[in-house]
């Protein structure tokens, strides 16, 4: 459990590490938190000939306000510097209750907001937030800079929008319309563990305490973060009761194709997703609720 | 009078630098010129191998020399057997052994083929990388029962068969029990494959000093003194010449007393070969093949019963996976059909099983080493009776326990250390009701069950038995000295793998010598400083150990007040040992240093007594004529979550019996370390094969242990029921927290889904397990 030879770089500037990124190509790897990225090495499973530190690049962390209730948050934050932030409290409930079940204190200290981001492993938390949330990625290359939608950014199993030259520099989190409640669940076989099935959920509600809107997203259940679309429209226009959030969340249940591995198989899966998605709907109506 | 040290709940002497970082384990060996080892080992879980091509992994920058089986000449051999089998009439036992490296054919994932060692673990692990095999797979042999049909795959050619042993064992008449019975309860049941996971691996550092012509081995086992003895023999060296330590162990558990490993003897040989030091570090991927595993057997099995509850018989089938070599002989099964008895009367009983090769990872003892599965299959067939014969669970035991008043008591079947198998002293309804009370049966039958389910939780208790057989033999020694300094030296030859010994051997020591703890320096594991003995094992290391370092100090503590009585010319009666000083009874004025006593017993001038030994030493031994029987309740009270069925722990309680207590606070950690590794095996880990005998889960990230996160903090009771077979009364605690946990779990969780017809015949569980099960009752 050694990793394979590489050359290791630490630029001091952001220009400096995407001329490397340019130089490099697909022979290179940005290291951020290294949570994700070193244990793939030592397993040899990532073979990266260079590696481009992050980690002195000061300018990518910080997490700042946006505009009216919006959020900015530097690639490069850590996610424990997420979890304890009272400005992220405020403006981001959603990302502020999931940041705990991701992993373990030690490795939420090293493991940043970024990295989970663009290494969108299929089980990950963030992914799923970020598409719940609508978010927008900074993307940066040496001539260039673009935004990229959410939904425009996981595009498969450990794969992103990123070209190998680019960085995820920012991710820009706008604020939740006015009536909308948030919540987060999922199942894990221990603390900490990437969970089983996951979910988060959002739903805004009209002024006559109907669903204007809602989302629910799931993770562990595909090949990214799995958005159910029909069922989530299934909802809109309803009164949020029991019933009509039970039958949302077996829709969509109904609508994901999970896979089976040891720990699970599909239809355990599905049955998970079912109850989880019920338990977050009801939690993001009851909050929504309580804004009306 | 001193304060007593036997029994004290005193903190652990070794704590200091092992909380510090400060203990010196395997891989803190460094030395100059060190070269690093990784193996190449087998893709395939059964294959034969065409060639081995090394030609390129030798070329590869830093290769000091990369090794096949061809390689090794004379000195490739199959390990030894260390188990051999034991006196059952017809019992039949097929010894194959493994070579270090394979040749012609592989036989599980993970067998080593090819040694490079390398400037360091980095470049040996490229070189790995360039090893080229070439395979011809065969089909794998993963299931026990597919195994032993005709049709199979054989694991070992000659064989004919994938038959390792086939033992029956009979006491009494059981079909006949059977044929009076009012109710026969029989299932069938699965105990599923884990490892145990030590937190340090496996490791090996040799260094050959051409000079003094002597090796020393650092080698992360808890059997130093065999693995000398046995490396000496094959590598043409006299046992002086050879030094083995087992410095400090991160977990043993068993799986590190398979001597020999192949890289045990491998590391060594290349040292000496090479006239450089050799360091083979073994990684959590490696750890998860080649390290021995445990625990898959399949049962089938009855009970005959009375109406009013009465064992009248057992009948027990199992098949037991041995995985690709049986070098630990029989000791698994043969525990499992010794400790389903449990704390009961069986007048009958009938147990057979068949050992059978796999290509999985060579099975050998871990933690309850076979205890598990008997307890296992007796505890899920009395609940299941108790259901039948609509008895109190707890009731139908207690109608059962072997009466206070019939110890020793021979259960007239063949144990692991080859005697009949007999409990030497118990009493157990003290331990039931002690158990009863601390989880409070009463009050939760009484209405706070019901209380809580209206609440619409679904939670369920329990409780099950057990005894656990510890302290065999064969024996073990020590040394005790008092240095002229006045400091205490103890040696023996065990190894130390977290037990407290550093501690607990001190209190023995300190009690009978009346000195203070920080004065006395226990060293294990260092065949340098003691040369007999056989291991930490079996639960063992108190009991026989222990016996022999009170012995050794008993031996001193009596020259001692021999020599005082001598220089205060009073009695020797009359002295006693206190505070480090030998002092007149009634008169503590008049003493002498036990460090003066020391110096005296050592002149460098003058005359001595024609038969005088120097200095304040004695060595003793200590064989055991057979096991003591330590015994035991645990219970259980958890709360599932009825729609994604993860578990929380409300309460969980040991009660425990090891005879005399030497140091509450050790045995405490003793028992609660093993009710995580019970745990761990009730709920959260399991070794999966697909049908390939591909491990599926060789990595922290799927095989789960549970962590201080998922264990509940365990309440502890105690009861001491003496050993009536050593002079302490003592008997071993090390096994016995991660024994019963399976059974208890599952009697818990039936009781928690009530009236929903679940029955758990297995075991390891999971949510995803339970969900099958329960929707499906
Ligand atoms: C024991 C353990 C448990 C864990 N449990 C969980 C869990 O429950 N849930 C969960 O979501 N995660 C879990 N993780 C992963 C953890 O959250 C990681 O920190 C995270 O997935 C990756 O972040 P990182 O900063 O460590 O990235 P790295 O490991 O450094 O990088 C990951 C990948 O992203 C790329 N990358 C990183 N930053 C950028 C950037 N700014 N631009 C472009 N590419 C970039 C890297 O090149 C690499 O390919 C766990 C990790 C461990 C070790």
């Amino acid at each position: 459990m050694k990793p394979a030879p590489f050359e290791y770089y630490v630029p001091r500037s952001l220009d400096e590490a995407l001329a490397l990124l340019a130089e490099h190509g697909y022979d290179a790897k940005p290291l951020a938190g290294g949570q994700s990225l070193v244990p793939a090495m030592n397993f040899r499973l990532a073979q990266p000939a260079v590696l481009v530190d992050l980690n002195n690049l000061a300018d990518l962390a910080g997490i700042m306000a946006d505009g009216e209730g919006g959020l900015r948050i530097g690639a490069m934050t850590r996610q424990r510097a997420v979890e304890r932030s009272p400005l992220v409290a405020q403006r981001a409930p959603l990302l502020a209750e999931t940041l705990p079940y991701i992993a373990h204190p030690q490795i939420r200290n090293r493991g940043t907001v970024g990295g989970s981001l663009a290494h969108n492993d299929p089980a990950a938390e963030l992914p799923a937030v970020a598409l719940a949330l609508d978010a927008r990625m900074r993307v940066r290359k040496q001539d260039g800079e673009r935004v990229v939608a959410a939904s425009d950014f996981f595009l498969g199993i450990f794969t992103t929008a990123l070209e190998p030259d680019e960085l995820l520099t920012e991710i820009v989190f706008p604020p939740l319309p006015p009536r909308s409640g948030v919540a987060f669940e999922e199942m894990a076989r221990r603390h900490g563990d990437y969970a089983l099935v996951g979910c988060a959920a959002r739903v805004t509600l009209a002024e006559n305490g109907k669903v204007s809107d809602s989302r629910l997203v799931f993770f562990s259940v595909g090949d990214g973060p799995v958005q159910a679309v029909a069922a989530a429209k299934t909802l809109r226009g309803q009164r949020p009761g029991p019933a009509a959030m039970r039958a949302s969340a077996e829709a969509a249940s109904q609508e994901i194709d999970p896979p089976s591995d040891i720990h699970a198989s599909a239809d355990f899966r599905r049955h998970l997703a079912q109850v989880l998605a019920r338990r977050a709907l009801t939690r993001a109506v009851d909050r929504a609720s309580a804004l009306r | 009078m001193a304060t007593r040290l036997f029994g004290a709940r005193v903190k652990r002497n070794e704590d200091p630098v092992l909380l510090t970082g400060r203990a010196q384990f395997v891989d803190d060996v460094h030395l100059a010129g060190m070269l690093h080892v990784a193996f190449k080992r087998s893709d395939y879980a059964h294959a034969r191998l065409v060639s081995i091509d090394i030609s390129e992994a030798r070329a590869m920058p830093g290769v000091v020399a990369v090794y096949t089986a061809a390689d090794l000449g004379d000195y490739w051999q199959p390990s030894p057997l260390l188990v051999p089998p034991p006196p059952v009439e017809g019992a039949v036992f097929n010894q194959r052994t493994a070579g270090q490296l394979a040749r012609d054919k592989v036989r599980y994932v993970g067998e080593p083929m090819v040694m490079v060692v390398a400037e360091s673990r980095y470049l040996a692990e490229d070189a790995v990388e360039k090893v080229m095999v070439d395979y011809d797979p065969l089909p794998a042999v993963v299931d026990l029962e597919a195994g032993v049909a005709d049709t199979s795959s054989l694991v070992h050619d000659d064989l004919g068969h994938n038959i390792a042993a086939h033992v029956v064992q009979r006491k009494g008449d059981y079909e006949a029990a059977r044929a009076r019975a009012d109710v026969v309860i029989s299932r069938r049941m699965h105990y599923d494959r884990g490892t145990a996971a030590p937190m340090e691996t496996r490791g090996v550092v040799a260094q050959w000093d051409a000079l003094a012509r002597s090796l020393t081995v650092w080698d992360s086992t808890q059997a130093p003194i065999p693995i000398r003895n046995g490396l000496a023999a094959m590598l043409g060296l006299a046992e002086r010449q050879v030094r083995v330590i087992a410095p400090f162990i991160g977990g043993g558990f068993g799986p590190k007393i398979m001597m020999f490993y192949p890289e045990e003897t491998l590391i060594p040989w290349a040292a000496m070969r090479l006239g450089r030091p050799v360091k083979w570090i073994e990684d959590r991927q490696e750890n998860f093949v080649a390290m021995t595993h445990e625990r898959g057997q399949v049962h089938d099995c009855e009970m005959a019963l009375t109406r009013d509850g009465q064992i009248l018989g057992v009948r027990d089938i199992f098949f037991h996976d041995t995985g690709a070599y049986d070098p630990y002989g029989l000791t698994v099964p043969l525990n499992t059909q010794c400790t389903l008895l449990g704390p009961y009367v069986v007048p009958h009983y009938t147990t057979e099983f068949k050992a059978v090769f796999t290509n999985k990872t060579v099975v050998t003892p871990y933690r309850g080493a076979g205890r598990q599965h008997g307890v296992f299959v007796m505890e899920r067939l009395l609940d299941l009776a108790a259901r039948e014969l609509g008895l109190d669970p707890l009731e139908l035991r207690r109608r059962n326990f072997i009466p206070p008043d019939q110890f020793p008591y021979n259960n007239k079947i063949i144990f692991q250390d080859f005697t009949e198998l007999t409990y030497d002293s118990g009493d157990y309804e003290p331990v039931l009701d002690k158990a009863r009370a601390m989880i409070g049966w009463e009050a939760w039958q009484a209405g706070e069950g019901a209380r809580l389910r209206a609440e619409g939780k679904t939670v369920g208790i329990g409780l099950v038995m057990y005894v656990e057989g510890t302290g065999i033999g064969p024996y073990e020694g020590a040394r005790v000295q008092v240095e002229p300094t006045g400091k205490v030296n103890v040696a023996t030859g065990i190894g130390t793998q977290g037990q407290g010994h550093f501690t607990s051997f001190a209190q023995i020591v300190g009690e009978q010598l009346g000195v203070p703890m920080t004065n006395i320096y226990v060293s294990t594991g260092d065949t340098a400083q003691f040369s007999w003995g056989a291991g930490t094992f079996a639960s063992r290391g108190a009991v026989v150990a222990g016996t022999a370092i009170h012995h050794a100090a008993v031996k001193v503590r009596d020259k001692a007040r021999r020599l005082a009585g001598e220089a205060l010319e009073v009695a020797e009666e009359d002295v006693e040992l206190v505070d480090g000083f030998a002092q007149v009874r009634g008169a503590p004025t008049r003493r002498v240093a036990l460090a003066e006593l020391a110096r005296q017993a050592n002149p460098l001038r003058g005359a001595v007594r024609a038969d005088a030994e120097p200095g304040l030493e004695a060595t003793a031994y200590y064989g055991p004529e057979m096991g003591a029987t330590a015994f035991g309740a645990h219970a259980l009270i958890l709360e599932v979550d009825p729609e994604t069925f993860n578990l929380r722990v409300h309460k969980y309680v040991v009660v425990h019996d090891c005879g005399r207590v030497i140091n509450p606070l050790i045995l405490d950690g003793q028992v609660q370390g093993g009710v995580a590794q019970g745990i761990g095996n009730a709920f959260y880990e399991q070794l999966v094969y697909d049908e390939t005998g591909q491990l599926q889960n060789a990595s922290f990230m799927d095989y789960l242990l549970p962590t201080a996160l998922d264990v509940p903090r365990i309440d502890i009771g105690h009861e001491e029921t003496l050993s009536p077979l050593n002079p302490n009364g003592v008997k071993g605690a090390g096994e016995a927290g991660a024994i019963p946990v399976g059974p208890l779990f599952c009697q818990a969780l039936e009781d928690a889904f009530q009236g929903g017809g679940l029955e758990i015949l297995e075991i390891p569980l999971s949510p995803y397990r339970l969900w099958e099960l329960v929707t499906s009752a």
